[in-house]
């Protein structure tokens, strides 16, 4: 009786070609490595995942804790035809990036979460998720949504994407944007890059494992922000180092 | 005159703050007021362009002497341009050397961030002449990049000297705790790979990603004292041997030749000969980069190279750290960051600790000369200083 319930309960996969791998170098001169993760390696980054839900600013606890979802989604088989994709540098994580099939001609954008920050890793990744939804899996419109301003300016105005309001999407069924063929193809010279194949040597080092994120984005530890901002509006704080300089005590 | 010394330095985190105007300025003067280890001044001047406008934020001096509890102390602000800090700490060093004061604060601050790029850029633009350039669009980017072609055809500057300079200067940034660009970058990453346009795009052509400073909030000040007072407090002393302010015409186009920054370099000639020294002696300088090509024209304005050679000079590593004249060795505007009002103290603030000896691994070895150039405008507001460790 299970055994049939869980048939239910499994989305049946539509057929979708894998994506190539392919690699490129940052501006810092590191390699990265973009290739597609498969459902055993999804324990890994969800660990990875977790502590970005954690980290309130640039929007990253809302899009963690839905990549979160996503991904956990999908390795229990209750996703109906996501993709995932992985950037790693020298092994390492770098960024994910999602998204899913709708129909043979629709593609929808879910998340692009970036580890390595002020490298463009982000929108190297998010341009390979476009590339593979049109020239690979021959989509000929992909569905997006920002919910930072980071992506906003990523996504919209740099792809100078078109209206779908009309379309709820799929996450938080907000109004569409969407990326069509023909916009894609004029972005492609300028925001699409990458070179293939990998090099036998980096792509091994890549398929060994999913190494965690060495300096991933953090709670913001600002002395300025975190302690006197909010818990010290009044900068009280001042005074009270002022008064040790003067030996004072606290309740002088 | 009496001289004029630098008793004490401090400085907050470049970065993005989401904090008061008032209190990152607060911040880095209690830094500064600690490390001379004094609790009292007689005046204090804070430097800063945007507050009225980006922050809403006016009498930005009198915010900053209450949150210090320094009152009754006199304070004013100083609205410069982006030479606000230095302007600020001229002002302050006047006060000291004409016996008035005994000790200053001079902090500088901006927080810029608190609205988006396009407004900060326009925010930064209303610094240009209203009538013959901004209301034609012209942001800073657009004139660097105007004044960059014309420096490529006459001198025969390249885009690689520029990424050169990039990235000499956002990884020397890398050993700056404070700066805020702590990401290291390569030639090949962002100038001869296949991705290097994708990475490294055009901003304003010929200038692209990596030739402009980022866009920072933070906040920087110094404590000036008399001799008097510098020794009373036994702080390491750090004289202010020159000053130097000059001023060239405010639309850019009404220049005889738009390359020559004649504002530059009277500023570091009157600084020079007030120091008795030349430009040759200096050991560590600052040089006002925000944009990459200003550290290459700035090199040879104030003389350190003669003019149109200051990228072979950048081609031999004579500007990197262990060079003949190391410049921005803590990053500079372009990997330290730039908020606007703070930058001028924050180059004091690098070239204070370098001359105490205190630069860790940036550390130019033994340092005893120092200069910076805090450059307002396009090249239409200059302050120079010379600094010098007497031991």
């Amino acid at each position: 009786m299970s055994v049939d319930l869980e048939k239910i309960l499994r989305p049946i996969p539509s057929p979708m070609e894998p994506y190539e791998p392919k690699y490129m170098l940052l501006a810092s001169g590191e390699a990265a490595v973009v290739r597609e993760v498969g459902r055993d390696e999804i324990p890994d980054l969800l660990k990875y995942v977790e502590p970005l839900l954690h980290v309130e600013r640039d929007f990253y606890d809302v899009v963690a804790s839905r990549v979160y979802a996503e991904l956990l989604g999908h390795y229990q088989f209750r996703f109906q035809d996501q993709y995932v994709l992985a950037v790693q540098i020298d092994g390492e994580l770098a960024a994910i990036v999602n998204g899913r099939q709708v129909t043979p001609n629709l593609g929808l954008s879910l998340h692009t979460l970036a580890f390595r920050r002020g490298l463009r890793v982000g929108a190297h990744a998010f341009a390979a998720k476009m590339e593979y939804h049109f020239d690979q899996l021959g989509h000929d419109e992909v569905l997006i949504v920002a919910e930072s301003p980071i992506g906003f300016r990523r996504w919209m105005i740099e792809y100078k994407l078109e209206k779908r309001f009309e379309v709820p999407h799929e996450l938080g069924g907000v109004p569409s944007w969407a990326l069509t063929r023909e916009l894609f193809d004029r972005a492609r010279a300028s925001l699409i890059v990458g070179r293939r194949p990998v090099p036998p040597e980096m792509l091994a080092k890549a398929m060994a494992g999913i190494l965690p994120p060495s300096d991933p984005p953090t709670p913001a530890l600002d002395p300025l922000a975190a302690t006197r901002a909010k818990s010290d509006p009044t900068a009280t704080a001042l005074m009270i180092e002022r008064w040790e300089m003067e030996g004072r005590s606290e309740d002088a | 005159m009496r001289d004029v010394y630098v008793v004490g330095i401090g400085i907050t985190t470049f970065t993005r703050l989401e904090y008061a105007l008032s209190e990152i300025a607060s911040y880095a003067s209690m830094m500064a007021l600690k490390d001379a280890g004094v609790t009292e001044v007689d005046d204090v001047y804070v430097a800063n362009m945007g507050g009225p406008r980006v922050n809403h934020q006016t009498a930005l001096a009198s915010a900053v002497v209450d949150s210090l509890s320094l009152t009754p102390a006199g304070a004013a602000a100083i609205e410069n341009g982006p030479a606000s800090g230095g302007s600020a700490i001229k002002a302050g060093f006047q006060a000291v050397a004409s016996g008035m004061d005994d000790l200053v604060l001079v902090a500088g601050v901006e927080r810029m961030r608190e609205v988006n790029n396009l407004e900060a850029t326009d925010f930064v633009a209303t610094l240009t002449h209203p009538i013959a350039e901004y209301i034609y669009g012209v942001t800073l980017p657009a004139h660097a990049a105007m004044f960059t072609r014309l420096y490529m055809e006459k001198y025969g500057v390249t885009e690689r000297h520029l990424a050169m300079v990039g990235v000499k200067n956002q990884n020397a940034a890398l050993h700056n705790e404070w700066a805020h660009l702590q990401q290291e970058i390569s030639l090949e990453g962002i100038l001869d790979s296949p991705e290097a346009m994708t990475n490294n795009p055009y901003v304003a052509e010929p200038l692209r990603f990596f030739d402009a400073c980022p866009v920072s909030d933070g906040g920087a000040a110094v404590i000036l004292a008399s001799k008097e007072k510098a020794e009373e407090l036994g702080r390491p002393m750090i004289r202010i041997t020159g000053v130097g302010q000059a001023t060239d015409t405010h639309a850019v186009f009404e220049r005889e030749d738009p390359t020559d920054l004649l504002a530059v370099r009277k500023a570091a000639g009157d600084a020079f000969a007030m120091a008795g020294i030349t430009p040759q002696d200096v050991d560590v300088a600052e040089l006002h980069d925000a944009f990459t090509i200003l550290e290459i024209a700035e090199s040879e304005e104030v003389g350190f190279f003669p003019k149109g050679e200051g990228h072979i000079a950048l081609e031999n590593g004579e500007t990197a750290l262990g060079g003949t004249i190391p410049i921005n060795v803590g990053g500079g505007l372009k990997g330290r960051g730039h908020p606007v009002g703070a930058t001028g103290v924050a180059q004091a603030w690098e070239i204070v600790t370098q001359l105490r000896g205190d630069g860790g691994t940036r550390q130019v070895e033994d340092a005893k000369t120092g200069f910076t150039c805090n450059f307002g405008g396009f090249g239409n507001n200059v302050v120079c200083l010379t600094f010098e460790r007497e031991d």
